[in-house]
């Protein structure tokens, strides 16, 4: 049983139990499973790439890219832009993602410079230039002379701390390509067909991260991608074998920004909502805890993990909800234990982190 | 040891010849000595202390342009700030000079102090006896989770700053858990109480301090003036005393003419501006009084602090800081010095807490430690620390102009675009930036340093290790 536990993971281990612990729980007090199963799905597509951006870096061996919030907000400005411009439904979420790109590009490529400045504490100082570049949009969107009615203030200038999706027709029109019901039961109304119960199966966005942890793994496979692994593995070594290790360590930031950028563009219209000011400000630990959760170390991730931890964290986030409110009415219970679970995975990756100190 | 660092024989090589490089010759660097004097170098001077001036500059640029703002109620936002925040700021210094880094984990002991005092008021006790038993119950609850917290950071050496970041959170979850859920569904507590929320299971979002607000500040208060007066006193003999009287040991040297000139004028423009006030109808007046106990109990850190420097534990901090690996085979042991280490600042860190929660008057219970972390080591860091070093008065500089920036940036967002919240977002913008710029500088800087003096000789046979080395 330990070496099992082992070679799964400590963290997968108890995340797992606890997912079972809850789904068993809910079964028994009677919730809808199908439901939960729905909705943790829905959140797992919503998560998939922000969590997926965490791959290149720690393959690079930055380590987990605590600097999140810097493709956050990139994606998100780049979303108020074309937002600005009126663009309504899928065009939004094209155009963003193109303009997404080109500034996460840039951020990436800056970011990547200071980490290769700072080797050795990349992951504290990652944490504080991901905060204080969410300060620094506050001020942005408090500023910017956009005049879109549909993003500002009612009085005064700015932007608005929530921006409905809907109000440019692209809320969820990711999620519902293709969305289809296992189970449940059909009716059919005026030729209006309504499917109740059964698990939805949001098939855009899940096939959309999918796609993305395709597209990572075989970039992964390519020459760029070994070298990013092997610069990460042993830099030394990777030096010695005439790679030049800081231009690798920014290829990998760069694109682990654009998929943050990407991962908050389909965030947002899975959620319905463009969050701005200080939402991103935290976004970046439970991105890590997920992963971690997958099984990946602070030095070491593939897309697998990512797939494993995404469900198994969001599975038991969504889930852990509905629960408590039967068992604990009005406690805040949920919220504590993804505090503490969250927090408690990244400190047991932290102690696994090998070498250091002076 | 040797197994875990096969390049110590190499480091030790370099130290050693570092330290011969660097030992002062006694004597010779004092004015007129045979050494030339240190050239000063105005690039380097404002590298070193870039985060110190961008804060200087910006408060003066505050009282530029925000003229709206009255020098009186700045002093006394000043003042009374620097009072309640200072010993959170004190309780950074030892566990930089151990070699743990910047602490933000004394949200912990924040933590402690806030279980401590819901205890306390639980019982309806106040007053300065209350207070007093605040102080001695978050002493074993914050020894227990500084000794906790000291296990952590031994297992994830080198990357101690992240580690505490996260241990802060980490207990940011448990402090929740205790006092939202199991206060009134585990542990039993009476209906009704106005502490404990309406269905009886958790505590309220507030909670009223009652008398224990103002417990200390409410002892004995003096005018500020009149403060000025004796500091202002005291300065100007400490520097006359120095610049004449004072015999130097070797190593150390008088200050030079200028600098004598600049204390000078410091001390007596404070003697002055007391004087003014004291004699006739001064600016200093409108000033609110200093709370003589709560200044008492910084005075009292900051020497404890420096007295414990000079302790054989003191010594065993240094040498834990400089290296590890050297302090290991000189027989230290490393693992309990830095427990020890963060014990002491999660214990202080707990008493600041008190003393700054009694000051603000009332408990937000689920809010008041989130934010002490990064405001207390941005302060540190604004008075010229660094993950290396930190001293007493760094602390101290640090606070004043941490607090002052922070009071002036609403300001100048209303005086400049017209919008307070603006000011808000820069200050936070600041607070993080600070940090990042700070943490950043000093690895950059080491990573420089270490390249030009390991580079040749540290081949692939050294693991990757942690650069945040001298």
């Amino acid at each position: 049983m330990g070496a099992f536990i082992k070679r799964m993971g400590v963290p997968t281990f108890i995340v797992a139990a606890f997912l079972i612990i809850v789904l068993v729980s809910a079964f028994v007090l009677g919730l809808s499973v199908p439901v939960l199963i729905s909705d943790a799905l829905r959140r797992v597509g919503m998560n998939g790439l922000l969590v997926l951006a965490m791959v290149p870096a720690i393959k690079s061996g930055t380590g987990p890219n605590f600097a999140l919030p810097i493709g956050i907000v990139g994606g998100l400005f780049a979303l108020v832009c074309c937002m600005e411009l009126n663009i309504v439904g899928f065009q939004l979420l094209l155009y963003s993602s193109l303009l997404t790109i080109v500034i996460c590009v840039l951020m990436g490529w800056v970011y990547g410079k200071l980490l290769n400045a700072v080797k050795g504490a990349e992951m504290t100082i990652a944490t504080y230039t991901g905060f204080s570049i969410v300060a620094l949009f506050a001020i942005l969107w408090l500023t910017v002379p956009f005049t879109n009615k549909k993003m500002g203030w009612m009085l005064g200038s700015g932007l608005r701390e929530t921006i409905q999706m809907d109000a440019f027709h692209a809320d969820e029109i990711i999620s519902k390509i293709g969305m289809f019901n296992i189970g449940g039961a059909r009716e059919v109304v005026d030729d209006v067909t309504t499917i109740t119960g059964g698990v939805t199966i949001p098939t855009g966005i899940l096939l959309l991260f999918l796609l993305g942890c395709l597209l990572v793994s075989l970039f992964f496979k390519t020459k760029t991608g070994i070298a990013i692994y092997a610069g990460g593995v042993n830099p030394r070594f990777a030096q010695a074998s005439g790679l030049d290790t800081n231009r690798y360590r920014i290829i990998a930031n760069i694109i682990s920004t654009v998929l943050a950028g990407l991962g908050i563009i389909v965030y947002s219209q899975g959620w319905g909502y463009a969050q701005l000011y200080s939402a991103p400000l935290n976004m970046a630990f439970p991105a890590v805890a997920g992963v971690l959760i997958g099984g990946a170390t602070a030095s070491r991730a593939t897309c697998v993990h990512v797939v494993i931890g995404v469900c198994l964290f969001q599975g038991l986030l969504t889930s852990a909800m509905p629960v408590s409110n039967v068992l604990f009415p009005g406690t805040d219970l949920p919220e504590i234990m993804r505090m503490i679970i969250q927090n408690g995975v990244i400190l047991y990756a932290l102690t696994q982190v090998k070498g250091g100190g002076r | 040891m040797a197994n875990h660092f096969p390049g110590l024989s190499q480091d030790l090589d370099h130290l050693n010849r570092q330290k011969r490089d660097d030992q002062p010759v006694p004597g010779l660097h004092q004015p007129g000595g045979l050494l030339p004097q240190k050239q000063f170098k105005l690039g380097a001077f404002v590298l070193d202390n870039i985060v110190t001036i961008i804060f200087v500059a910006f408060v003066l640029l505050g009282f530029i342009l925000a003229k709206q703002v009255a020098f009186s109620w700045f002093l006394t936002e000043l003042s009374h700030r620097f009072y309640r925040n200072a010993f959170l700021v004190l309780s950074l210094i030892i566990p930089v000079v151990a070699g743990l880094g910047l602490n933000f984990g004394i949200v912990v002991g924040a933590i402690s102090g806030q279980l401590a005092l819901a205890l306390v008021r639980y019982f309806y006790l106040g007053g300065l006896g209350g207070l007093a038993l605040c102080f001695l119950i978050a002493l074993p609850i914050a020894a227990l989770f500084g000794w906790l917290t000291g296990l952590l950071y031994n297992k994830t050496r080198g990357q101690e700053m992240i580690a505490s970041l996260i241990v802060g959170f980490f207990a940011n979850g448990v402090y929740q858990f205790i006092m939202l859920f199991l206060v009134g569904a585990v542990i039993p507590v009476a209906a009704g109480h106005p502490m404990i929320m309406p269905n009886g299971v958790g505590i309220r979002m507030t909670v009223d301090m009652d008398t224990l607000k103002y417990a200390l500040e409410n002892i004995y208060q003096v005018p500020f003036e009149w403060t000025l007066v004796v500091m202002g006193g005291l300065a100007l003999l400490y520097v006359l005393w120095s610049q004449f009287l004072r015999r130097y040991k070797p190593g150390k040297s008088r200050p030079t003419w200028f600098k004598f000139a600049m204390y000078l004028l410091g001390s007596l423009a404070v003697l002055i501006l007391g004087l003014n006030t004291v004699l006739g109808e001064g600016l200093m007046d409108m000033v609110r009084d200093v709370p003589v106990a709560t200044v008492a109990l910084v005075l009292l850190l900051v020497v404890f602090t420096k007295w414990i420097m000079t302790t054989k534990l003191g010594q065993d901090f240094r040498s834990c800081g400089q290296n590890q690996y050297i302090a290991e085979s000189n027989g230290i042991n490393v693992n309990r010095i830095r427990i020890i280490a963060t014990i002491l600042s999660t214990v202080l860190a707990a008493w600041g807490q008190i003393i700054y929660l009694q000051n603000i008057g009332t408990l937000n219970t689920y809010g008041a430690h989130n934010q002490i972390g990064f405001f207390s080591v941005a302060a540190i860091l604004v008075g010229g620390a660094s993950v290396s070093k930190a001293t007493v008065s760094q602390a101290l500089i640090g606070t004043l102009l941490f607090n002052a920036m922070f009071i002036m940036s609403p300001e100048i967002g209303k005086a400049v675009f017209g919008q307070a919240i603006l000011g808000e977002y820069f200050r936070t913008f600041m607070v993080y930036g600070v940090i990042g710029l700070a943490l950043g500088l000093y690895v950059w800087k080491a990573n420089k340093q270490s390249r030009v003096v390991l580079e040749p000789d540290d081949v692939l046979d050294q693991p990757v290790k942690n650069t945040l080395k001298k």
